[in-house]
């Protein structure tokens, strides 16, 4: 039973890692770009949803999505400021960046509010639910079915949309997208937007599930959702979903088996090992690299 | 309808074009005939959006056009089929019509233009739910024609339709060029299957490193003997 337990803890955490992953191979899918600053747009999120639930006085949905909407506007400006600039530039030079984004908005934070962390206010019911003899938290269950419905509402703009559409088509052939009359800089913009609105309601579920953030909290769960992208294959929205849940599973069995000191570092091995057996990744395809 | 004046094109200090200038006028089928590298795919790039000339204007229908983006180029009518076709690999037959029409929002005219690709090449009918990069080089290149129709051309720019197909399969494409054609869409047809080109074509021209070396009827291009000797296999 304790295992029911440990699987549904796992299942949070792959949630959340599954929700910054599509962030990341969003962006990777369509401009080749790791952006290294997701992981503190998931930060910003956090406070965001902090400050809406704690100085305004709002509920959780109500603050999930101002976070998201906010979130979407930040990534679209980061995009816009940063990295468009830097479409023609060498990757390594658009990677730099990205780091120096990431710092500039770490410390940023860190100027205007201190480096302390804050204790999230409980917004939701502390209650169980008994499934099969086991209590699960309604925060839990909570967390997957928010996880769940913005995963079928991507996958629904995805593939459903006209601009789901055009973000595919630019990710296979931005020329030809163009011939179409797509305007690839908005379609660019549009999945920053989707892929950040998607990490600050990840900032969010974790303020709530972990009770605890602060400036740098974006940095190890950013750098864990990233292998999960590239685990699930770097580009591919389902394997982002399958990569995120797959490292929080593990991570949990680590934990629970009492190796939690070596809970980070399972990550870092499954990186490793996925670089060596299959760096395309469980639902990659053939890296075909763009010249 | 289309007036090509003086464009250079570089890129980067290459200099690929030098000093075009061509005319398309309304219901014509013209050709653009050159060597591998000759500028035939920078031309029409140019006149589609993809990219800027340096120097020169480029009419349409007395707008200047010259340096827009692609998708305003889109808007008043020229689409350009892409050498190599550049199907959307990953996404079905279906989608990539659809995208064909993403500038458009008359969505009952789209199904039945998606209809009317299916008529034209009923092979795509059959192939609808496929990937497209499951098709074969022939229904590929049937695919990208059908998806540049989707937006309603006035002006259709086809570069090297005929690149890498049986001789059967391109007998069959150029047959839908000229239907396309007498259905009143005018076209720029880029290849290096002059034969075939001449053969359809009302004028030509001949593109040699980046200039125009030649230009006149089709007929008179098919016994000048200059283009016999280059492009047309003779003796
Ligand atoms: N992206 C590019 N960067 C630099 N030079 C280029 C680029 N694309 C084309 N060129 C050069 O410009 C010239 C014209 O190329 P273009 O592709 O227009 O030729 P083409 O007539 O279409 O040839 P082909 O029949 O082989 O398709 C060539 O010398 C080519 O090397
Ligand atoms: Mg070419």
């Amino acid at each position: 039973m304790e295992w029911i337990q440990q699987l549904v803890n796992g299942i949070s955490l792959g949630s959340i890692y599954a929700l910054i992953a599509l962030g990341y191979t969003m962006v990777y899918g369509i401009i080749k770009l790791i952006n290294f600053a997701h992981g503190d747009v998931f930060m910003l999120g956090a406070f965001i949803g902090f400050y809406a639930i704690s100085r305004w006085e709002i509920g959780f949905f109500p603050a999930l999505i101002i976070s998201m909407v906010l979130c979407a506007i930040i990534g679209v400006i980061i995009e816009r400021v940063a990295y468009k600039r830097l479409r023609s530039a060498t990757r390594i030079a658009a990677l730099i960046t990205a780091i120096g984004v990431s710092l500039l908005i770490e410390y940023t934070v860190i100027f205007f509010r201190g480096a302390s962390p804050e204790a999230y206010p409980e917004v939701l019911p502390k209650s169980s639910i008994n499934i099969l003899g086991v209590n699960i938290s309604s925060i839990s269950i909570l967390i997957l079915a928010v996880t769940i419905v913005l995963m079928i509402l991507l996958q629904f703009i995805v593939h459903k949309t006209k601009i789901g559409k055009a973000m595919r088509a630019v990710s296979l052939d931005a020329d030809a997208a163009r011939l179409m009359g797509i305007n690839v800089d908005n379609t660019i913009s549009a999945t920053f937007a989707i892929g950040s609105a998607l990490a600050g309601a990840a900032g969010v579920i974790f303020g709530v599930y972990y009770t605890r953030i602060e400036p740098l909290m974006g940095v190890l769960p950013g750098l864990k959702a990233f292998i999960a992208a590239v685990f699930g294959g770097i580009g591919s929205i389902p394997g982002a979903m399958v990569g995120g849940l797959s490292l929080g599973l593990v991570e949990t069995v680590v934990s629970a088996l009492g190796f939690s000191l070596w809970r980070d570092a399972a990550a870092f091995v499954i990186l490793i090992l996925i670089l060596i057996l299959k760096p395309s990744g469980i639902f990659g395809k053939n890296t075909r690299e763009k010249v | 309808m289309l007036k090509v004046n003086n464009i250079d094109v570089f890129y980067g200090n290459i200099h690929a074009l030098k000093e075009v200038s061509l005319e398309v006028n309304e219901g014509e089928i013209v050709t653009l005939i050159g060597a591998n590298g000759a500028g035939k795919s920078t031309l029409l790039k140019t006149l589609s959006g993809l990219l800027k000339p340096k120097k020169g204007e480029v009419l349409y229908q007395t707008q200047q056009i010259g340096g827009k983006p692609a998708q305003a180029i889109v808007k008043v009518g020229i689409s350009h089929v892409p050498e190599g076709r550049r199907v959307f690999s990953t996404m079905s037959v279906e989608e990539n019509l659809e995208l064909g029409a993403y500038l458009r929002t008359d969505r009952e005219e789209i199904k039945k233009d998606i209809a009317n690709v299916y008529g034209l090449f009923p092979i795509l009918g059959e192939r609808r739910k496929q990937p497209s990069g499951t098709l074969s080089g022939g229904e590929q290149q049937m695919l990208a024609m059908g998806r540049a129709l989707m937006a309603k051309p006035k002006l259709l720019l086809l570069d090297e339709p005929s690149m890498g197909l049986a001789p059967l399969i391109v007998k069959q494409i150029f047959e839908i060029i000229k239907m396309v054609n007498e259905k009143g869409t005018t076209v720029l047809l880029v290849e290096q299957n002059a034969n075939m080109a001449l053969s359809i074509a009302n004028r030509a021209y001949v593109i040699e490193t980046g200039k125009i070396v030649l230009s006149g009827t089709a007929k008179e291009l098919q016994e000048s003997e200059q283009v016999k000797a280059a492009y047309l296999g003779g003796l």
